[in-house]
Formats: C-alpha cells, sequence, structure tokens
C-alpha cells in the first residue's frame, strides 16, 4: 500500500457537509425522474464504501436523478456527475439528500 | 491532515534510458484504456464495452522516436483507494516501495472525456503520485456528436500536465501522442498537485471543469431509448430470455454446415492416408492424428460462434444491462450482478470468468464466484455434448425449433443452476468474516461493436483453441493411441486366442482390449460400473483429464479401431466385452444421461485447477473445487443412470 493510498484511506468523506438543509430523505426514496442535490453520506460502520460512493462522484452537492429501477425493482440505475450508476437500495440509503428549500 | 498532497511524496521517474522506459496506462473501468494499448502496441488485448475486460496486466512493446519502450495496460480502477483486488494491482504497481514490481517511469491517465466530471476525481488523485503523467482524453467523437465540449488546451494549463485527445481509429491522434512519449521527463509538472481532502475536491474540479470550458455531453438519447425496451418490467425480461436461448440455437444451427464441411475433409484426409501409408504408420496417422485431432477441431465453428456471441454483448453494453437485470436473482445466491458475467463468461471457458473474479470487491464473492465458475457448461464440454446428445436424442424438429439445440440447452441450464446454487453454498459457508462492501456498476451508452474487435476476439478464441489442439490435445491423443495399440501383439498368441490375423477389425479390437490402456479402464470398472461406464468409457474420462474434447478423440480412436468407416455408428453398436453384460450396447440411453451428467459436474480440467490455484493462493480451494465436483459428478451420474434407464 503506498502512501497516498493510506491517505485516500484515512479521508473523512462523512464529514463533508455542503448543503446547509441535511433532510430526511436518501437516494434510496426518489421516485422514478425525481432529482435530489446530495447534502451528505452517511454510514460509520463501513467507511470504505462510503468513501467509494464518494470517488464516483456522489459528493454532497451534487445533483442526481433516478432513472429506472431494475425489472425486480432493485438495484436502480442514476445519474450523477454526467453518467450513469446503477446502485442497490442498500448503498443509496446512505446518501443523504438535502431537504428541498 | 494536509490539504494537498506533500511535495516530494516520492523520487521523480524517468531516471532510466529512453530505451527501457516504461509507461503504465491507468484510468477508470471503460474508458479506453485496452483501445489505446492497442492502437500504440499492435497488440491485441480484448477490448469490451463492460467495466472491468482488463483483468490481468497486459505489457507490450512500442517504438517511439527508434527506442523501444514498455507499456503496460492495468487494471481500471475508480480510485486509488483501493476495494478491489484489480484496484489493489494498480496501487503495488504505482507504489515506489513495491520492489517486486517495477514502476513506471511515466503514466498516462486515459479519462473518459463524456464522464469527465468524476474521471477528473481519480485524474486528481494520480497527479498526487508525482510521476511524470500526461492525460488522454479518449472518446471525444461521442463528446461532439452529443453536444458537449472541451478545451484540451485550456485543460492541460489547469491541469498542469499534458493533455492529448484520441479519437478510436485516428493515427494523427496516436502519432502526436508518440511524439510526447519520447520525452516523459520533460513533460509539465503542476505546480501545486491537486487536494485529497474530500471538502476540497468538488471545487477543484469545478474549477478544472470552468478553466477548459467544459460543457458535459447530453444524456445519449439512443442509449435511453434502448433502455426503455431492454430494461422494462416486462420487454426487458423477455428480451433478457430470447437473447440466452437465440445464442444456443444459434450455436447449433449457424454450425452445422461448416461443421458438415471440416468432417467430410478430415474423413477423407483420414482415408487418403489409410490408403497410401502401409500399416501401423497408417493407422497411426489416419487414427491418432486426422481421426482424434480432426474429430475435436470439428467444433471449432461453434466455438467461434460462441465467441461472436458473447463478444458482441460484451461490445455493445448489453453485459452491463444484464448484469442489472440479473443482480437481484444473483443476490439469492448470496452474489452480485458482476458475478452473473463472471459466470456468463464462463460459458466459453471457465479460466476467463475465474480471472473475471478480480472485479468482484468482496473476498467472500470471489471465492464463492470461482467456486461456481467451473460449473458453467464451458466450449470444452459443447463437442461431448454434441456428441452424446448425438445420440440420444432424436434429430427432429418441432416447428422451427431443433429439439437437439433444446437438449442442449436444458444441459446448460442445468449447469448454470448448479453453478448458482454451488455459489449461493460457498457464499453461506464463507460468510463468516463477512465485510460489507458496496455493490455499484457503471452504465455505459450503448455502442456499435468495432467489428475489428469482435473478429478479433473469434479469432482469437479459434487461434487458442487451435494452439490447445495442436498441443495438449495431439499430446494426449498420441499417447493415448500407444497406450490403445501396445504391446503388439504376435500372429502365434493372435491363433492361441482364436483371432484370425487377416482380420484387421478383430486384431484391432483384440490388442485394445489386452492394451495398457484397457488395463486402467478395467481397475476403474468397480468405481463406474454402476453409472454404466465400461473401461473404454472410462478410458475416455481419464483422457479428458487432460482437455475435456479429448474425451471425442479417444471414443474416436477406440471405435476406430472396430469400425473406421462410421465412427458414430460404431459407438451405437459398441457392446460390452465382458461381465454380466457380455454382448449388450455399451451406449444405453441410462449411460448416456450419466456420461452427460457426468461431464456436466466433473472438473476435468487441469487448466482451471491451475487458474483456482493461483487466483485463490492457495491449493485448498483447487482440491475443494475437484472434490466436490467430482462427488456430484458420480452422485447425479448415477441418479441419471437409474432414472433415465428406468423410463426408456
Amino acid at each position: 500500500m503506498n502512501a497516498l493510498s493510506k491517505r485516500l484511506r484515512a479521508r473523512d468523506t462523512q464529514a463533508v457537509i455542503q448543503v446547509e438543509t441535511v433532510g430526511q430523505r436518501t437516494l434510496a426514496d426518489l421516485g422514478k425522474g425525481e432529482r435530489g442535490i446530495i447534502a451528505t453520506l452517511t454510514g460509520a460502520d463501513s467507511p470504505a464504501v462510503t468513501r467509494r460512493l464518494f470517488d464516483l462522484g456522489l459528493v454532497p452537492g451534487a445533483e442526481v436523478t433516478l432513472l429506472r429501477r431494475s425489472p425486480l425493482a432493485d438495484p436502480a440505475i442514476y445519474r450523477v456527475a454526467d453518467y450513469d450508476i446503477a446502485l442497490r437500495r442498500h448503498e443509496a440509503a446512505r446518501v443523504i439528500l438535502a431537504d428541498p428549500a | 491532515m494536509s490539504s494537498h498532497c506533500a511535495p516530494g511524496e516520492g523520487a521523480s521517474g524517468g531516471s532510466t534510458t529512453t530505451s527501457n522506459r516504461r509507461f503504465s496506462l491507468v484510468g477508470s473501468p471503460n474508458s479506453g484504456k485496452t483501445t489505446l494499448f492497442n492502437a500504440l502496441t499492435g497488440m491485441r488485448a480484448k477490448t469490451g464495452n463492460y467495466p472491468g475486460v482488463t483483468v490481468a496486466r497486459y505489457e507490450g512493446k512500442t517504438s517511439v522516436n527508434g527506442a523501444t519502450v514498455t507499456i503496460e495496460d492495468l487494471p481500471g480502477a475508480y480510485s486509488l483507494d483501493p476495494i478491489s483486488l484489480d484496484e489493489s494491482v494498480v496501487t503495488q504497481v504505482l507504489d515506489r516501495e513495491n520492489t517486486d514490481l517495477p514502476t513506471p517511469d511515466a503514466l498516462i491517465v486515459v479519462a473518459d472525456v463524456t464522464t469527465l466530471r468524476r474521471s477528473l476525481a481519480f485524474v486528481a488523485q494520480v497527479l498526487c503520485l508525482e510521476l511524470p503523467t500526461a492525460v488522454v482524453l479518449s472518446f471525444n467523437d461521442e463528446l461532439s456528436a452529443r453536444r458537449g465540449r472541451i478545451d484540451a488546451a485550456q485543460l492541460s494549463k489547469a491541469l498542469g500536465v499534458p493533455v492529448v485527445t484520441v479519437t478510436a481509429g485516428s493515427s494523427r491522434e496516436i502519432t502526436s501522442l508518440r511524439d510526447l512519449m519520447a520525452d516523459p521527463a520533460s513533460w509539465q509538472r503542476p505546480p501545486v498537485p491537486p487536494p485529497t481532502d474530500p471538502s476540497e475536491i468538488s471545487s477543484w474540479i469545478d474549477s478544472v471543469l470552468t478553466s477548459a470550458d467544459y460543457v458535459a455531453p447530453e444524456p445519449d438519447a439512443r442509449t435511453r431509448g434502448v433502455d426503455r425496451v431492454l430494461l422494462h418490467p416486462v420487454w426487458g425480461t423477455l428480451v433478457f430470455l430470447l437473447i440466452m436461448f437465440s445464442l444456443f440455437q444459434a450455436i447449433f444451427t449457424l454450425a452445422t454446415p461448416f461443421m458438415d464441411l471440416i468432417e467430410t475433409f478430415f474423413g477423407w484426409l483420414g482415408g487418403l492416408a489409410s490408403d497410401f501409408i502401409p500399416g501401423l504408420a497408417g493407422r497411426f496417422v489416419s487414427e491418432a492424428l486426422i481421426g482424434g485431432v480432426g474429430g475435436v477441431i470439428v467444433f471449432l465453428p461453434q466455438i467461434m460462434i460462441l465467441f461472436l456471441l458473447i463478444s458482441l454483448l460484451e461490445a455493445s453494453g448489453y453485459m452491463s444491462r444484464a448484469a442489472f437485470v440479473m443482480d437481484r436473482v444473483m443476490r439469492r445466491f448470496g452474489l452480485e450482478g458482476r458475478a452473473f458475467v463472471a459466470l456468463l463468461s464462463s460459458l466459453a471457458c471457465a479460466i476467463p470468468g475465474i480471472m473475471a473474479t478480480r472485479t468482484l470487491p468482496s473476498a467472500k464473492d470471489r471465492i464463492a464466484t470461482m467456486m461456481a465458475a467451473p460449473l458453467m457448461t464451458c466450449s470444452a464440454r459443447l463437442p461431448v455434448y454434441v456428441l452424446l446428445i448425438g445420440l440420444l436424442v432424436p434429430d427432429t424438429r418441432w416447428g422451427p425449433v431443433g429439439v437437439q439445440g433444446l437438449a442442449l440447452m436444458a444441459l446448460y441450464v442445468f449447469g448454470a443452476l448448479a453453478s448458482m446454487l454451488t455459489a449461493a453454498l460457498f457464499s453461506k459457508i464463507t460468510s463468516r468474516r463477512h465485510q460489507s462492501l458496496p455493490f455499484y456498476m457503471e452504465m455505459p451508452p450503448y455502442r456499435l461493436p468495432s467489428w475489428r474487435s469482435v473478429l478479433l476476439s473469434v479469432w482469437d478464441s479459434a487461434l487458442v483453441f487451435l494452439r490447445k489442439v495442436s498441443s495438449i490435445i495431439l499430446i494426449t491423443t498420441v499417447i493415448l493411441w500407444g497406450a490403445l495399440n501396445l504391446p503388439l501383439r504376435g500372429e502365434a498368441e493372435l491363433v492361441d486366442q482364436g483371432v484370425n490375423p487377416a482380420d484387421e477389425a478383430a486384431v484391432a479390437a483384440y490388442t485394445i482390449e489386452h492394451s495398457v490402456a484397457a488395463s486402467v479402464g478395467k481397475a476403474m470398472e468397480p468405481a463406474f460400473a454402476p453409472l454404466g461406464f465400461d473401461w473404454r468409457i472410462n478410458v475416455g474420462v481419464v483422457s479428458s483429464l487432460a482437455a475435456r474434447e479429448v474425451f471425442v478423440a479417444t471414443m474416436g480412436q477406440i471405435v476406430a479401431a472396430e469400425d473406421p468407416e462410421d465412427p458414430a455408428e460404431a459407438l451405437q453398436t459398441m457392446t460390452h466385452t465382458s461381465g454380466p453384460n457380455e454382448g449388450e450396447p455399451v451406449f444405453t440411453p441410462g449411460t448416456i444421461a450419466a456420461l452427460l451428467v457426468f461431464f456436466m459436474f466433473a472438473l476435468q480440467c487441469f487448466a482451471t485447477i491451475g487458474i483456482i490455484r493461483r487466483e485463490s493462493g492457495t491449493w485448498k480451494w483447487p482440491a475443494i473445487a475437484f472434490g466436490y465436483m467430482l462427488a456430484l459428478a458420480w452422485g447425479f451420474g448415477l441418479l441419471a443412470n437409474v432414472v433415465v434407464s428406468a423410463v426408456t
């Protein structure tokens, strides 16, 4: 493990809160076609997962749209950071959305 | 924690002479690294529109300004904070303190320009390594087609490193990249490395994108439209099933004319050899070389069609959708969508399937998928299945649907079911040290497959198969021919045993019956008699340990000796030579069914055992895989024999 990876591992992605109004809803609560702004990421039990979501562009302040759910309802495809990504409900629930102002 | 990477984190690279220079290609999965690698080196690594096609490190050589340099294609990584084995490989290669692997002298970061916002987060991490770095922007044609834009010169200024745009197929742009690679020591370096602190990275990306006058592309309208159908709850599921169904029908229907041609050719060649080469040598050439090898080459068309269809699915972007649709089903078995792709590529061969497990973040999923992959019906089983189905199932059609094709599909379905259940079992057993790892999968836009890369993949599969035929299969067939035909019998002994030395077929039958191979096969009889196997089938089963296809060649040799005119006919009329069933046919429906089931389950492939050892790092898992698969093969083989014998 190189020094850089060690430092990247030590990042605290959950401390980043860029939006004032942290809401109750998460990505998993979005309906089809609905969009939201990411307020913060949670999940103290597995920070590696949160750091990965962060590196995938699910960063506080980013806009996310739920494009469609899979035929069996889970996972779902989201559009974020100008690309499409599939996430399971379990991961999506770590992404807390801002309250619509 | 400092907000920027500390300066002087390592010595500067580029100290080696030009001729030994090493460039590494890094980038997110599906960013076009492998396409660039192929363009630079002229090598033909496999590319696909599915994240995670490069599952190992590839190295190639190319020349810049007359000097030879090494180019390394690293697996895709979303971050240098690794979460999967693939990504760990990348961080290890980039780690200067790791002396086992040569540290590259310069890095080329490939960034998909249509997803630049996300890609820049990775670029920022790479720049913190403080190695000479250049950024290559890929998919520029797609960016402008979807009405986005970028100013590469300004991006270069904002990042502080050289930026080159490369569009697949443009040799002018490759040339300018080559020129740049002539002297990495002169590459511009950022005065201050980008931030790594999560609270600063977003604004850094924003400012870089603004300076580069970046306009993100619109979502791909065609992809949205196609997804509306292919990911629709009803239509999507139907299309998925239809695609899988057509895959197997195509393997049978499209290949038949080519197989007939090859068969006719080798039949003619074998006849020629036995006519013109006298005695034992003639028999060796016509039976071992032409009969054994030709009997396996017949399956080349089917293997090429299988690879053609799989690489079309990969290159078009449908494979990601299949993984997406199947994720929920896979979760029932304790796995995830990406494991479905690993299992699906095991239809070609378990080896790439097992190597594809490197993209799975979870070690538990990796082991479970590795244990399950060899149960997927690989292309080496195909020849055996085709031969046995031909004996068991009549060649009739129900409307447009061939019954033999249906039987083949049923075998594939059973194999897949067994594979999934195994995965679930191993996933349960190994989940004690469960660690929560995320499931995420990029959905690339649909892209028209490049015919060049699809045809290369088919061509490579053909070469690999032919190489296998000309090495391990040829060697096994030759050894086997010796084992079947030696020791030679003297005339006196033949007469003694009541065999007419002038009757060639009778002599051959007697020789085989008392050959070295026969004694091995007969020694195994107590273990395999319950499945209906006689010693000749046992010889075939043992020989198939080298490669499953050898079974076909072995049976071909055995029967060719008894009836060289029509081996298929001879198999059907083969009778037990001893024991309580003497004189009765060997290939009864029960025995054929047991054989099919045996081949479905047994791990008769040294190469797979080797790769499981390499990928799991211990002999424990290959031993477990071999053991449990043999137990399943024997148990279900017995069951198949009993059930089928009872109903027929």
